[in-house]
């Protein structure tokens, strides 16, 4: 068993005229790799009518149908995240009654809204009500704002991670750019909050700082948008981890977080 | 057969890295099933006469068949010539420049003459883009990214050398390969280990555009995981040929 905690799928109201290819290409090496589950999000429209990060309404609702589609047509594949935009509250807070109650298992937070604001404590209310993870977009270490995003790091999250202690937040890719040292600091001690190692970084020693940081029960395996970093690392820690503790971060710690049923063989 | 032709030994200023050790990148060799590294000092990158790690690099590589030497070359030195004859006497498969790490203009003059001395010597010339991401670097590191259009000058200035270029992702790859003449892109080999996998699919995508004879095997370990290129490989729906061409087939050509 092997869920992919940070997986993305694209859709024909997107800017990629190559989207199906991409999103078969997740399927077809998810497959090589052994992954049991992708639990994928949709920004939006990726840019094509709203950026990115700041998906308007129109747009999350957009991407957020496209991925129950996905959902439907591969049932004992695809598991989604409901993404929202946080500045729209109600939208959001009804995107996500909307969409779990479809079937999707967590939430997604971009780069919308720091995570630290109090405009995400009714979605994070909303979580716990739910008994659903939120996966937040992190930049390791962000000195300064960058063009695009309202990135948040780890000390934001968990600024907000403290404020609900019984929701478990996704720090999202480890190894998606930036200080992973400074995120590692930052979460050692706050819980509620688990280490997704997905992102295109593969530093050396990454890893094991991420173990002496949250250790193994606080690990979730994860490819982001390379799926050949993602395998690499998984890989790596093949070679010291005990079956157990691989087990954990491979599936067991994902079925512990998100809703029973969530996946096939819980 | 797999050869790595970008590894490193010896620490990283910048963080910590584990494996940095003669001893380590064997245990990874072997871990990885790697039967050779070509290997450089990675802390002499740093220093003023980086020239001055080659003699610990010529003596471990003498110690360890699997270890081939990579010396490092500032052509803003006196005698670094000398470097050259030491490269050749010694085996070594390559000679490596980062100008941007020595504060060398990467078009300048220095660089030509060494460019030049590279195609005269028959020794393939290895430059890096980058050794780390850029969005994670060290606040006070700030040797800027090796140009694409340096490689175009470079490949321009001689018409024997050789260079081979590590740590490029595919938009700088298609810079320079398409910004080449044809002739001048066959005498540039690529490594993959910066190159993404599905499901971009950056490295099949240049494996089909380019073709599988311009790319060699290259991790950049022990800064990078090994695995990663093995990986991005068993991620491929590639012939036996054409993977062996990229994990040693294609560096033995650089080099003959």
């Amino acid at each position: 068993m092997l869920v992919d905690v940070h997986a993305h799928f694209y859709h024909q109201r997107t800017p990629r005229a190559d989207w199906r290819e991409r999103n078969e290409s997740r399927i077809t090496a998810g497959a090589r790799i052994g992954i049991s589950v992708h639990v994928a999000s949709i920004l939006g429209s990726f840019g094509l009518t709203s950026p990115t990060y700041f998906p308007s309404p129109r747009d999350v609702t957009a991407g957020n149908d496209a991925l129950l589609a996905l959902q439907r047509a591969h049932p004992d594949r695809i598991r989604g995240y409901v993404c929202v935009n946080p500045n729209y509250g109600a939208h959001a807070r009804a995107e996500i009654v909307r969409c779990l109650d479809a079937g999707m298992i967590g939430i997604k937070l971009a780069a919308s809204r720091r995570a630290d604001d109090p405009l995400l404590d009714p979605i994070a209310a909303l979580a716990l009500q739910r008994r659903v993870p939120i996966l937040q977009h992190i930049w390791q270490h962000r000195r300064r704002d960058w063009p695009g995003q309202e990135a948040s790091d780890a000390t934001e999250l968990c600024t907000l991670a403290r404020r609900h202690p019984d929701v478990p937040f996704i720090l999202a890719h480890i190894g998606g750019g930036g200080d992973w040292l400074h995120s590692l600091h930052a979460v050692a001690n706050v819980p509620n909050v688990y280490v997704d190692l997905s992102g295109s970084g593969v530093d050396g020693g990454m890893l094991e700082a991420c173990i002496a940081s949250v250790g193994v029960n606080r690990l979730l395996w994860g490819s982001d948008i390379t799926m050949d970093t993602g395998w690499a690392k998984l890989r790596y820690l093949e070679t010291f981890l005990s079956k157990d503790d691989m087990a954990l971060v491979r599936w067991k710690n994902a079925a512990r977080i998100f809703p029973p049923g969530a996946f096939p063989t819980d | 057969m797999r050869i790595d032709c970008n590894a490193f030994l010896g620490a990283y200023p910048w963080r910590k890295v584990p494996g940095t050790s003669p001893d380590a990148l064997l245990q990874a060799l072997e871990r990885t099933k790697i039967d050779a590294a070509w290997i450089t000092h990675l802390p002499s990158l740093f220093w003023r006469d980086p020239t001055e790690g080659n003699a610990w690099l010529y003596d471990t590589a003498r110690k360890e068949t699997r270890f081939k030497p990579v010396p490092t070359v500032h052509p803003g030195l006196a005698e670094w010539e000398q470097v050259i004859g030491d490269a050749a006497n010694a085996g070594a498969p390559a000679i490596r420049c980062d100008p941007l790490y020595l504060g060398l203009d990467p078009t300048g003059g220095e660089m030509r003459v060494l460019t030049a001395a590279c195609g005269a010597a028959r020794l393939p010339l290895m430059l890096a883009v980058r050794l780390e991401d850029g969005r994670q670097r060290h606040p006070n590191d700030h040797v800027p990214e090796l140009p694409a259009a340096a490689v175009r000058a470079l490949i321009r200035s001689d018409a024997d050398v050789r260079l081979l270029v590590t740590h490029a992702d595919r938009a700088f790859i298609e810079e320079v390969h398409f910004g080449s003449a044809p002739e001048e892109a066959r005498r540039i080999w690529w490594d993959i280990c910066w190159i993404w996998g599905p499901p971009e699919d950056h490295l099949a995508t240049l494996l089909d555009t380019i073709g599988p004879e311009r790319f060699v095997f290259g991790t950049g370990q022990p800064l990078r995981l090994p695995e990663t290129s093995i990986a991005k490989l068993d991620l491929l729906d590639v012939s036996p040929d054409k993977r062996e061409a990229i994990e040693s087939k294609n560096v033995r050509e650089l080099v003959s």
